[in-house]
């Protein structure tokens, strides 16, 4: 494979760019393979680049229905953090964020990974003390967290509303410093393009029409470009899950919904931070072209529809406005929608299934993108060594028959419903 | 935008609404024994269909009655609504 480096860009500069590699093959598929991972999104990608990296295994094959990176990995804000209060979140992130600080120079692939910060703010006291405790649990998990009263929000983020009639007022914030964002399509192209040179096939265009299952155990799978026939499969397509699962017969603790994001026309810089809205569910950040990029709520019921409706996008940015009122002169550039496998308890299931040979990857809720390395590295290896690591023990799928919910929010069941 | 014919108000549009998710869930029956997996089922496992589904709402910026409405999940076209006591058939 041809690495990429300042050398390389000014050798191909000689002949106009146009004898640069291609980053993946276009294979067609094999008969069989060790392991076929169904989904070409960044989980999907990243697992098949750690199952060869970390486990050898390199007889492996990704399917997607459409082309990859088309799904959530290039449809999110972004946004890419660990500040989580439970142990089994926090571990399992914080070991995500360093695989992200490492990732650009692992893939050979300028993900633009951009620790700038995240703010979450405060708007009451009761709101302050839960942060703190917030705070402390993730400083014990040895991730960085600093809680910030009015005065110090006001200087690191002036253009929030901190006039005093105000319906939520800043009382403070919570941040982690080493939290950001990334680039996220390059993060599935750079994995896409490693996992290719190890010898990975990439099947584009490839649509799963059923299983191959006999005495408990999966033998393969059947695709609109034939029957192809694997010892392990691993099912990493979010917001398609319940799709699979019913060809399956499981049913699943997911229910399938939409989330809008959208950007504004670029503005110069006004903001090197992500932050949220407290007193509701909005967050914002600004990408490197200057656009303001912002997301919120969910639709709010059952859709595969990957388009949003107009009342939940005008509610979350009402909440922007609330939050940054100048963001009430921006003109809106886009918008567009994701379909999320939103999990009853809020946190992803990562685990074997009752099929031998058959691993699940479902449940990422509104933080799939930040959880792309950790999920690929963990998911790797539970397909590889047929055991969960300790890092995503906690993400187990009978979690809910037996009542260990990893409920981060502490609302309960459905945490999304609102 | 979504508009829902309520069977008690008539057509109004979706911000009256809120959700209360799939319709075809039955909560286990009083009094019987009860399995931890029929609990799982009532409680969390969900079919989450693409196509028709079945499911509640409630108008609750209208005359706040549950209803149930047959709409698809991948068009948001609304087939079919009911009061909340009149069966799926």
């Amino acid at each position: 494979m041809q690495k990429y480096s300042i050398f390389s860009l000014v050798k191909n500069a000689f002949s106009n760019h146009e004898n640069w590699d291609l980053a993946w093959k276009d294979p067609t598929p094999k008969n069989e393979y060790d392991v076929v991972i169904i989904g070409g999104g960044g989980h999907g990608l990243a697992t098949a680049y750690y199952l060869a990296k970390e486990h050898n295994i390199t007889n492996v094959a990704i399917i997607e229905k459409g082309w990859i990176g088309g799904g959530n990995v290039g449809r999110n804000t972004t946004i890419i953090r660990s500040n989580y209060m439970h142990d089994d979140n926090a571990l399992f992130s914080e070991f995500g964020m360093d695989l992200w600080r490492k990732m650009s120079q692992d893939l050979n692939y300028n993900v633009m990974f951009s620790p700038r910060g995240i703010i979450n703010l405060a708007h009451s006291d009761a709101q302050m003390n839960v942060y703190a405790r917030r705070g402390n649990s993730m400083r014990l998990n040895g991730i960085d967290a600093v809680l910030l009263n009015r005065e110090q929000v006001k200087e690191i983020i002036p253009m929030a509303d901190f006039s005093e009639n105000v319906r939520f007022p800043i009382f403070g914030g919570l941040m982690q410093p080493s939290a950001g964002t990334a680039r996220h399509d390059a993060v599935a192209w750079g994995y896409a393009r490693q996992a290719d040179s190890m010898g990975v096939d990439i099947i584009q265009n490839c649509e799963v029409i059923g299983f191959d299952v006999s005495s408990g155990k999966i033998q393969g799978v059947r695709t609109s470009r034939g029957n192809i026939k694997a010892k392990k499969i691993g099912l990493c397509v979010a917001g398609s899950t319940n799709i699979l699962a019913e060809k399956l017969n499981m049913t699943l603790p997911i229910e399938t919904h939409l989330l809008q994001a959208c950007v504004s026309e670029p503005v110069k810089p006004v903001l090197d931070k992500v932050v949220t809205f407290g007193a509701g569910h909005f967050y914002i950040s600004q990408s490197d072209k200057g656009e303001m990029v912002m997301g919120g709520d969910l639709d709010g019921y059952n859709s595969y529809a990957q388009r949003g409706n107009l009342p939940t996008l005008q509610h979350v940015l009402t909440e922007g406005i609330a939050m940054m009122p100048f963001l009430s002169k921006l003109k809106m550039l886009r918008t567009w929608g994701g379909i999320m496998d939103m999990s009853m308890d809020g946190s992803p299931i990562i685990d074997k299934t009752h099929i031998e040979g058959l691993y699940l990857n479902c449940g990422w809720c509104y933080g799939g993108f930040k959880a792309t390395p950790a999920s690929g590295w963990t998911f790797a290896h539970t397909i590889a060594q047929d055991r969960v690591h300790e890092l995503n023990a906690g993400y187990s799928l009978n979690r809910f028959n037996t009542g260990h919910l990893l409920d981060e929010k502490g609302l309960g069941t459905k945490t999304w419903i609102s | 935008m979504l508009h829902i014919k309520c069977p008690h108000c008539g057509m109004r549009s979706q911000n009256e609404f809120s959700y209360g998710g799939d319709a075809s869930v039955k909560r286990p029956e009083l009094g019987k024994e009860v399995t931890d997996q029929e609990w799982d089922d009532f409680v969390y496992n969900r079919k989450s269909l693409r196509g028709k589904h079945w499911e509640l709402w409630q108008h609750l910026s209208g005359c706040r009655q549950w209803i149930k409405i047959e709409r698809d999940t991948a068009t948001h076209e609304i087939f079919n609504t009911l009061k909340a006591n009149e069966e799926i058939s």
